[in-house]
């Protein structure tokens, strides 16, 4: 088993991989958040007043808050999930995260993160960094778990390579293909000289193989919820991110999954039942079963929360939050190097927001993710230049 | 009522019994220049300004020639005017026969009634409850269908859903769910061929966007931006259309008190913001109602705006990437009609972009589905063997009118409905269209296929699958 070798040099494996090529065991799931979570609700700064003072009605209290440092603690809807990985020394946290983009619009800001390009240049949609990242690892197998392809991983892959699977994870009816084999043969045949020739091979050849590999995994597909969103609604997500787990362990090793809900303009709740606490903790659960489902290949496994972009600081008129800037990122993994809280960090306080309104930017996405990958998969200069266009790796040693 | 009316086979024979009703003629708009009226070019036409010909279609773009048929396209009647049996069926619908309002004080008081059950029972009360409430809302996506399948006036249809999908709400939760069907019929549909600024007014004061943006709880120190900033990013400059942080606060003050109470808008002037406010460098003198009214004539007479929507309609009609001249003229056409949406649309129609763009967009689902349906069928698909399995299509293809749980709506671009997962359940629908019919489906609607596409199609063992290769080949899914 790999395990065993694993167990055997766990501290030897990441320098291991710097001097390689591009790794090839290595997995990366990708969450997005989509909405912009909250994520002063999440990783709360306990020892600032200002936080108390600024979210009369919403702020976690800090009596039942999960301290993890003098300055920083956990929602309690976590206390089950992530603080045993936590615990374990496989997860932390970066705050002051995100990008320097400043629209405050879902979807600009999302598209910005996915594309992956420096801000100062003008902006193409040919290709996002996961793209980039499945083009420069070359035997990468990518997937998304939605029915839709992200803008993350857009772009052209190695001529061989098959394209990025798509799985909708949330569907309660993960069925074979209605076509039978002849037919599907006949309709490949009608595309073979187009450009949605792979696509349609390929849609048939993963529904075939999901349905067969999720198969065995009858007790849950009972459970299954009706969610016919294409970013899966976290009430499931428990469920699903098992799923994610089963099909991660086998062929597809780069995989990205959008969860939505955490637009929380209004109402974000109380700590236990309340509407957030709810999200934070089917999140929470949804990757602790994923780090379970992984198994041994957890160990070789990185997963990265992320989100457009934080909320305003101070709760607004309807106890929820608009939308703000610097956000909370997560990293999530059997090798990183956890239990801390890492990046470049300021106390929490009037005077330290952005703008008098939300958490700064410290830590830039691409600086943070370019040197995370460069370790995760030894990438070398010019393979993080193809990812990420002109970036100063930061290396803040996450693994 | 005789089962075959309810299936989707036998259609020569049914297709006479449909009693469309003669068309209310209004004062008709000039014919385009249009230069080719070939039938080839006819059916891609069809394709592109309409969910797809149908015989009738067909009949009337030969009879009228392709350039009055676009202008008659821009000038609906007034009412929609549908087969007998396809009007019946969707006036003995619910979101018919109630008001928005009634069904709002209806389903708040049958969920009051709740706390006097016992626990046991409640459960299954709420339960019952909420298949109503998703029944409710689903039928505002099969009264979409069945216009799409059968309305001579295609056009009025095509821009009823792009405006719900510019105009995005989400039909979660109780609250919506009641809303979508009359926000379509009253904010939506009035104006979709009509002015811009009207449509605007129209959804700014209807209590579904109220109450998806959030605006219902926006009030005097209490504000909340949600539907200010997309109001601006979304519904009219653009998120780069010349709008700051600043504007999305002056905004949100403007819409300060715009509430709904018993499923109707209401203002309610204690809450209102009276004070002054600067939006994109204009003072709003603070005087209630009339400060969004002014608001919005700002917005919809903005440069940006006219930009942003002639080029959103143009990646609907012309290209993914359309060609800047047809935008530019489309949007010249916005400025100088006062937002005239018909008006825009003839500057397209008159454009060589568009003729030049025949047959290259990728159908979304939504295309895809109604297109194949009126192939396959001109008989009226009512009932739980027809639309409803066209709803249950639709949702599994990822295209459910109203499904769209973020504001932005769903994408317009072939690249976000092609991935592998995408075709692979398009091939199902095909599957489930083509097998209803054990007639082949009449060519006369089929736009030239390639040699390839007629090579595989030879080899199909029946009709039923020769059905099934023609809604799968690649010309297939395009329009």
């Amino acid at each position: 088993m790999k395990r065993r070798s694993f167990l055997l040099f766990p501290l030897v494996l990441p320098s291991v991989r710097l001097l390689a090529a591009p790794s090839t065991s290595s997995r990366f799931l990708l969450v997005f958040l989509r909405g912009g979570y909250d994520a002063a609700s999440v990783l709360i700064p306990h020892s600032s007043e200002f936080y108390f003072q600024a979210r009369p009605n919403i702020a976690v209290p800090a009596d039942a808050a999960i301290k993890l440092d003098a300055e920083w603690a956990l929602h309690p809807a976590l206390r089950e999930s992530i603080y045993p990985l936590w615990l374990r020394g496989e997860a932390l946290f970066v705050p002051f995260a995100g990008t320097h983009e400043l629209s405050r619009s879902h979807f600009q800001t999302q598209d910005t993160i996915e594309l992956g390009q420096p801000l100062d240049a003008s902006r193409g949609y040919d290709s996002g960094f996961m793209g980039r990242l499945a083009a420069v690892l070359g035997a990468s197998r990518p997937v998304v778990f939605s029915s839709q392809l992200p803008v993350a991983f857009r772009g052209p892959l190695p001529e061989d390579a098959k394209p990025v699977a798509t799985i909708p994870i949330g569907s309660p009816r993960l069925k074979p293909p209605a076509v039978d084999a002849r037919q599907q043969a006949l309709i490949s045949e009608m595309y073979r000289d187009t450009p949605l020739a792979a696509a349609v091979s390929e849609g048939f050849a993963v529904r075939e193989g999901v349905v067969r590999d999720l198969g065995e995994m009858r007790d849950m597909s009972a459970e299954m919820q009706a969610a016919s969103r294409d970013a899966v609604n976290p009430r499931g997500f428990e469920l699903q991110a098992k799923r994610i787990a089963r099909l991660m362990q086998g062929e597809f090793n780069l995989g990205f999954v959008d969860v939505g809900g955490w637009d929380t303009h209004a109402g974000q709740g109380d700590i236990a039942t309340g509407y957030l606490a709810r999200r934070v903790n089917e999140l929470g659960r949804g990757l602790s079963a994923f780090a379970e489902g992984m198994g041994s290949a957890w160990r070789d496994t990185v997963v990265v929360v992320i989100s457009e972009f934080g909320r305003t600081f101070r709760e607004n008129g309807n106890r929820g939050t608009d939308h703000g800037h610097g956000s909370v990122y997560w990293v999530l993994g059997g090798a990183v190097k956890g239990q801390r809280v890492v990046g470049e960090q300021v106390r929490v306080s009037q005077g330290t927001l952005f703008q008098d309104r939300d958490y700064p930017v410290l830590n830039e996405y691409r600086e943070l993710l370019a040197g995370l990958l460069a370790r995760a998969y030894g990438l070398d200069a010019a393979q993080i230049a193809r990812v990420f266009p002109s970036v100063s790796p930061k290396d803040v040693a996450l693994l | 009522m005789a089962k075959n009316i309810l299936v989707w086979g036998a259609l020569a024979l049914l297709a006479a019994c449909v009693n469309v009703p003669q068309r209310v003629e209004r004062e008709p708009l000039p014919a385009i220049a249009w230069p080719d009226d070939s039938r080839a070019t006819q059916l891609l036409v069809l394709n592109r300004v309409s969910f797809g010909p149908n015989h009738a279609s067909l009949k009337e773009i030969e009879s009228l020639g392709t350039g009055a048929y676009l202008a008659r396209q821009l000038r609906p009647a007034a009412e929609p005017r549908l087969p007998a049996e396809v009007q019946a069926y969707i006036d003995s619908l619910t979101i018919s026969q109630r008001s928005a309002a009634d069904l709002s004080r209806y389903l708040e008081q049958r969920r009051r009634e709740f706390g006097d059950l016992a626990p046991d029972e409640r459960k299954g009360a709420r339960q019952v409850f909420q298949r109503e409430l998703t029944r409710i809302a689903r039928e505002s996506t099969a009264r979409m269908l069945l216009r799409a399948l059968y309305s001579p006036d295609q056009l009025q249809e095509e821009m009823t859903w792009f405006w719900m999908n510019h105009f995005s709400v989400y039909h979660g939760g109780f609250k919506m769910q009641v809303l979508v069907g009359d926000y379509e019929e009253r904010a939506i549909r009035p104006h979709a061929l009509g002015r811009f600024r009207d449509l605007l007014g129209a959804v700014a004061h209807h209590p579904a966007m109220l109450t998806y943006l959030d605006n219902w709880r926006n009030a005097v120190n209490r504000v909340n931006e949600n539907y200010a900033r997309e109001l601006m990013e979304l519904h009219t400059l653009g998120v780069k259309g010349g709008y700051t942080q600043a504007d999305v606060q002056q905004l949100a003050r403007v819409l300060t008190a715009f509430h709904v109470r018993d499923g109707e808008y209401r203002f309610y002037p204690k809450l209102h913001d009276w004070g002054e406010k600067t939006l994109l460098g204009r003072t709003i003198r603070g005087r209630g109602e009339a400060e969004l009214d002014e608001a919005l004539d700002l917005l919809a007479a903005h440069p940006s705006t006219a930009r942003f929507i002639a080029r959103k309609l143009a990646v609907q009609f012309v290209a993914d990437d359309p060609p800047e001249a047809v935008v530019e003229r489309m949007a010249r056409a916005f400025r100088s009609s006062d937002g005239d949406i018909a008006a825009t649309l003839r500057a397209m129609f008159e454009s060589p972009e568009l003729r030049a763009s025949l047959g290259g967009k990728f159908k979304d689902p939504v295309h895809y589905l109604v297109s194949a349906a009126r192939l396959s069928t001109d008989e009226p698909m009512i009932g739980r063997d027809g639309v409803e399995r066209m709803v249950i299509a639709l949702q599994l293809t990822g295209q459910l009118l109203n499904g769209r749980p973020t504001p932005d709506g769903y994408p317009l671009t072939g690249t976000e409905w092609s991935s592998p997962g995408q075709l692979a359940a398009r091939f199902d629908v095909a599957r489930a269209v083509a097998y209803r019919r054990p007639a082949r489906v009449s060519q006369e609607l089929v736009a030239p296929l390639s040699d390839s596409t007629r090579g595989t199609l030879s080899k199909a063992s029946d009709a039923r699958e020769w059905n099934l290769l023609l809604l799968s080949s690649p010309e297939f899914m395009r329009r």
